[in-house]
């Protein structure tokens, strides 16, 4: 079979690290060529170095595209040759429409002057090749991430695609999106279009893979095909790791109490749209010692429910009735949710739940700043002893709690948080999506750090994307849909396939 | 063991050079100017002098501190400066009030102004820009209105003595010519009572988790600033003592210093500033603390008012204008984040004391007036270009 692209021997050393060692990468021209691994495997450093984010002459080794060894200066010289790569973090202009976004940095034009019509007759024949079904003058803003992410793979098309590179595509896209996404990967193999696909979801990988590469430390570990013999998920992850993961959930037996909260027939209006109900007429409980799972497609309001029991930060009009114990509480604003024994760990770690700039240790003790202090004057001693503290119970690794948080792992990171939430001494801590953007190695530990919590008498709800996730961590699951309980399942009778009969079933 | 206390000293000055560049900063271009102007720069004349010009910036570059820290800014404080100075003037020189009611009276006002603009940034979210651009507008014609477009004075003699009165000797006459004995013992005590302070705060620390400042530092920071501490209340005691004004400033820099270091409520206003929705979600009420800095600042403004129209001894209808340039450049050149969440109270005051000792050297050598503004654009300039050098090299 024909090669497209041959990295050879890359060496890429930055100051102290070496971030890649002798990588040695094969794609065959027209393949789904998967690369996985850990975060800080060198991924990402290896796909920098491919499409000239890391010009030639800053790495040892040859690249090899079209059998020609390559020396690319910038990002515009490797998409000059076909070689397109969309970032994780979308790089779209929301208040700009689809077709401007599109052409962005590449217009239609004659002397500076955009050519409208063409503009917007190509964009709606690229929309048709993506399966987008939207006007080219739609604002991006006004879009979901999913169908910008086919914005984004339009623009890569406009721009005649050889090699396509997709960083974690679906890392925030709902179950449906990635499907319809990954449907497409598989399309474009058809018209003969190669694409490398890191990703940190094995199941997608198995799905649509020809050829499996494992990065792990910098190095090339293995190079796995999917077509000879079948390869387990568990396979990949050994060699990801580096260890065998026969447990990806740590093993609890439930020692499930009495209820602790119950949220009744709770109700929220969308902030913008004052008509349009999110969340119709809920009832959820959760007892001591129970992790409860909330499974949904996304915009099934599982955060908009959480948000807006947490101290009403969404949403208007919201009516309806949390107890704790039997007992009616406010928890009209954060302050009072809190004392009320609620913590609510957000789904977006960066925005909502760091100070990314401060330290671990303001960041630990920010929900819970009386616990330090006395009549409003902080003990910075007594400060660092719960940093410390929370830094040795759960394994957050950095070699100072003055380290800003910005420089950890989002592994690192989301224990912080954790630990934050566990020195403001809730009874019910709800966790919405925990381990998202975390790699397999430090899943594990969250996952022992919530078995922990519900050990401890506490009852933990977590929202989930991965269905698996729920499905290995939880004693219970509720499923929602469009705003709407539409039951719940116990662990012992809960499957992927259940789950989604009972959302689609309305 | 000492190669890890040496290696600790290092890490320390790497994560801190901000901090120490900026005194550092300060120290050469003190040094410089003392060179230039042979010797001026540091009599206790021009000392005391520096401290009297720089007063306001710096009173009200502690409260545009936090207002910047909150992820805000304040750009009607140099209106509120006139409109307060006019303000005074009209109630002690046209209406004969005596001085114990004007001060607060004014001082209640300045922190009315400051909550009326808070109000509409807190609790309407309209951009501080736009909310203490309108004030400037406003207060600046309202300082007009109230003058008739001319200046009143002078003040009664004890309003005055805010802004030129010294604090009095106690002691006199202990020590032959004119040497104010009690400023100097004012100094001595200060100069003791820093150390003992930090030593407190460490040992406290120590209880509980490792200290994270070296020893070695720690003494050497101390040493070196007690002994500026020293040095320039010895200079000022050889001339007429320690000034009022200063003595505001040194009690206003404390107390701000402490809440910002050490209260809960400093501590939220940079968790405000430096992640706003992460603040909230954490149960911190943004709304109040947004609008608390505001009614701080227009205090402030307010006192700086006071002192500005006392030195002045007149209230005039261009008292203060552009001085909120003034503020903010030093509270930059100070390294806070225009984004909000970072900047020290310390840091304001030297930035402030870095523009003052400029405006003064360089007037002294005889820079004009169109090269001062160039030279401090750029010094502002390099200050914050300096910031984010270090901030992308780490």
């Amino acid at each position: 079979m024909d090669t497209i692209l041959e990295m050879r021997n890359i060496t890429k050393t930055f100051p102290g690290v070496k971030a890649l060692d002798d990588v040695n990468l094969k794609v065959r021209r027209g393949e789904i060529h998967a690369l996985c691994g850990e975060n800080g495997a060198g991924k990402s450093t290896l796909m920098k170095v491919l499409s000239g984010v890391y010009p030639h002459g800053t790495y040892e080794g040859d690249i090899l595209f079209d059998d020609q060894i390559q020396s690319f200066r910038d990002i515009r010289d490797s998409e000059d040759r076909g070689i397109i790569i969309i970032h994780q973090e979308l790089a779209l202009v929301p208040l700009l429409s689809i077709a401007e976004n599109i052409f962005l940095g590449n217009e239609l034009s004659e002397n500076g002057v955009i050519n409208w019509p063409k503009t917007f007759a190509r964009t709606t024949e690229l929309l048709a090749k993506v399966g987008l079904r939207e006007a080219p003058n739609t604002l991006v803003t006004n879009i979901g991430v999913g169908k910008q992410q086919l914005v984004e793979i339009a623009k890569a098309l406009s721009k005649e695609v050889k090699l396509l590179i997709l960083d974690e595509p679906t890392s925030s896209l709902q179950e449906n999106d990635s499907q319809k996404l990954l449907d497409l990967l598989i399309e474009f193999r058809k018209q003969g279009i190669t694409s490398i696909l890191i990703s940190h979801k094995l199941n997608e990988i198995s799905r649509v893979a020809d050829r499996i590469t494992v990065i792990r430390d910098g190095r090339a570990v293995s190079t796995l095909d999917c077509h000879e013999g079948q390869i387990s998920e568990d396979d990949i992850v050994k060699d990801m790791v580096g260890r065998d993961m026969a447990h990806r959930y740590p093993e609890r037996t439930p020692n499930i109490g009495g209820t602790i909260m119950e949220v009744r027939n709770w109700s929220c209006y969308h902030p913008l749209h004052p008509t349009q109900q999110l969340i119709k007429n809920v009832n959820i409980d959760v007892a001591a010692g129970e992790v409860v799972g909330i499974a949904g497609l996304m915009g099934a309001g599982r955060t908009e429910l959480a948000m807006s029991i947490f101290g009403r930060s969404y949403g208007l009009n919201i009516s309806g009735e949390v107890l704790m114990h039997g007992k009616p509480v406010d928890v009209s604003t954060v302050e009072r949710a809190i004392a009320a024994g609620l913590a609510y760990v957000t789904e977006d770690r960066k925005e909502m739940g760091l100070i990314l700039d401060e330290s671990i240790t303001t960041n630990i003790t920010l929900a819970n700043l009386p616990g330090v202090s006395e009549h409003g004057v902080l003990n910075d001693g007594a400060e660092r002893g719960v940093a410390e503290d929370y830094r040795k119970k759960i394994n957050i690794r950095t070699p100072n709690v003055a380290q800003k948080v910005v420089n950890l792992s989002g592994g690192n990171q989301q224990k912080v948080v954790l630990s934050k939430w566990l020195f403001a001494g809730p009874e019910v801590l709800i966790l919405d999506e925990p381990t998202r953007g975390i790699d397999v190695g430090a899943k594990y530990e969250i996952y022992s750090i919530i078995n922990q919590l519900a050990a401890d008498g506490k009852g933990v709800i977590m929202i989930s994307s991965e269905m698996p996730e729920l499905l290995g961590m939880c004693d219970r699951i509720y499923v929602m849909n469009e705003g709407e309980m539409k039951g719940q399942l116990a662990a012992s009778e809960a499957s992927q396939e259940k789950i989604m009969r009972m959302i689609l079933k309305g | 063991m000492s190669e890890t206390s040496s290696k600790n000293i290092g890490y320390y000055l790497r994560t801190h050079t901000r901090e120490y560049g900026m005194v550092l900063a300060l120290v050469a271009i003190m040094a410089f100017f003392q060179y230039l102007t042979d010797g001026v720069l540091m009599r206790p004349v021009n000392l005391t002098n520096l401290f009297l010009q720089n007063s306001y910036v710096i009173i009200m570059a502690v409260g545009m501190l936090l207002v910047i820290v909150g992820g805000n800014i304040d750009l009607s404080v140099g209106s509120v400066v006139g409109f307060i100075g006019a303000l005074a003037a009209v109630m002690a020189v046209q209406w004969g009030l005596p001085t114990i009611i004007v001060v607060p009276a004014c001082l209640i006002v300045g922190a009315l102004i400051g909550c009326a603009q808070g109000y509409w940034v807190a609790y309407w979210r309209i951009p501080s820009f736009i909310v203490t651009l309108a004030g400037m507008l406003v207060f600046r014609g309202l300082t007009l209105t109230l003058l008739g477009g001319a200046s009143v004075g002078p003040f009664p003699e004890n309003f005055q003595l805010m802004s030129s009165g010294f604090v009095p000797d106690i002691f006199s006459g202990m020590i032959d010519g004119r040497f104010n004995v009690f400023s100097m013992v004012i100094g001595i005590a200060v100069a003791v009572i820093l150390p003992v302070l930090g030593l407190r705060s460490r040992a406290k620390q120590a209880r509980f988790a490792a200290v994270e400042e070296p020893m070695a530092f720690f003494a050497a920071k101390h040493a070196i600033a007690g002994l500026a501490i020293l040095y320039i209340a010895f200079l000022l005691s050889t001339y007429r003592g320690l000034p009022n004004v200063l003595i505001v400033m040194a009690v206003l820099i404390a107390i701000f210093t402490f809440i910002t270091n050490s209260t809960t409520i400093g501590r939220r206003i940079y968790a405000m500033g430096g992640n706003e929705k992460a603040a909230q979600l954490s149960g911190i009420n943004t709304r109040r603390l947004a609008f608390l800095t505001f009614a701080n600042m227009g205090m402030l403004a307010g006192l700086a008012g006071l002192v500005f129209a006392a030195r002045l001894n007149t209230a005039t209808p261009k008292a203060g204008i552009a001085f909120e340039l003034d503020v903010i450049a030093a509270v930059f050149i100070g390294g806070a984040s225009m984004s909000g969440g970072v900047g020290k109270i310390i840091g304001a005051v030297v930035g402030a004391l870095i523009m003052g000792v400029m405006n003064n050297g360089m007037s002294i050598v005889g820079v004009g007036i169109d090269w001062q503004q160039v030279i401090k654009g750029l010094v502002l300039l390099a200050a914050v270009i300096f910031d984010v050098y270090n901030k992308n090299k780490a």
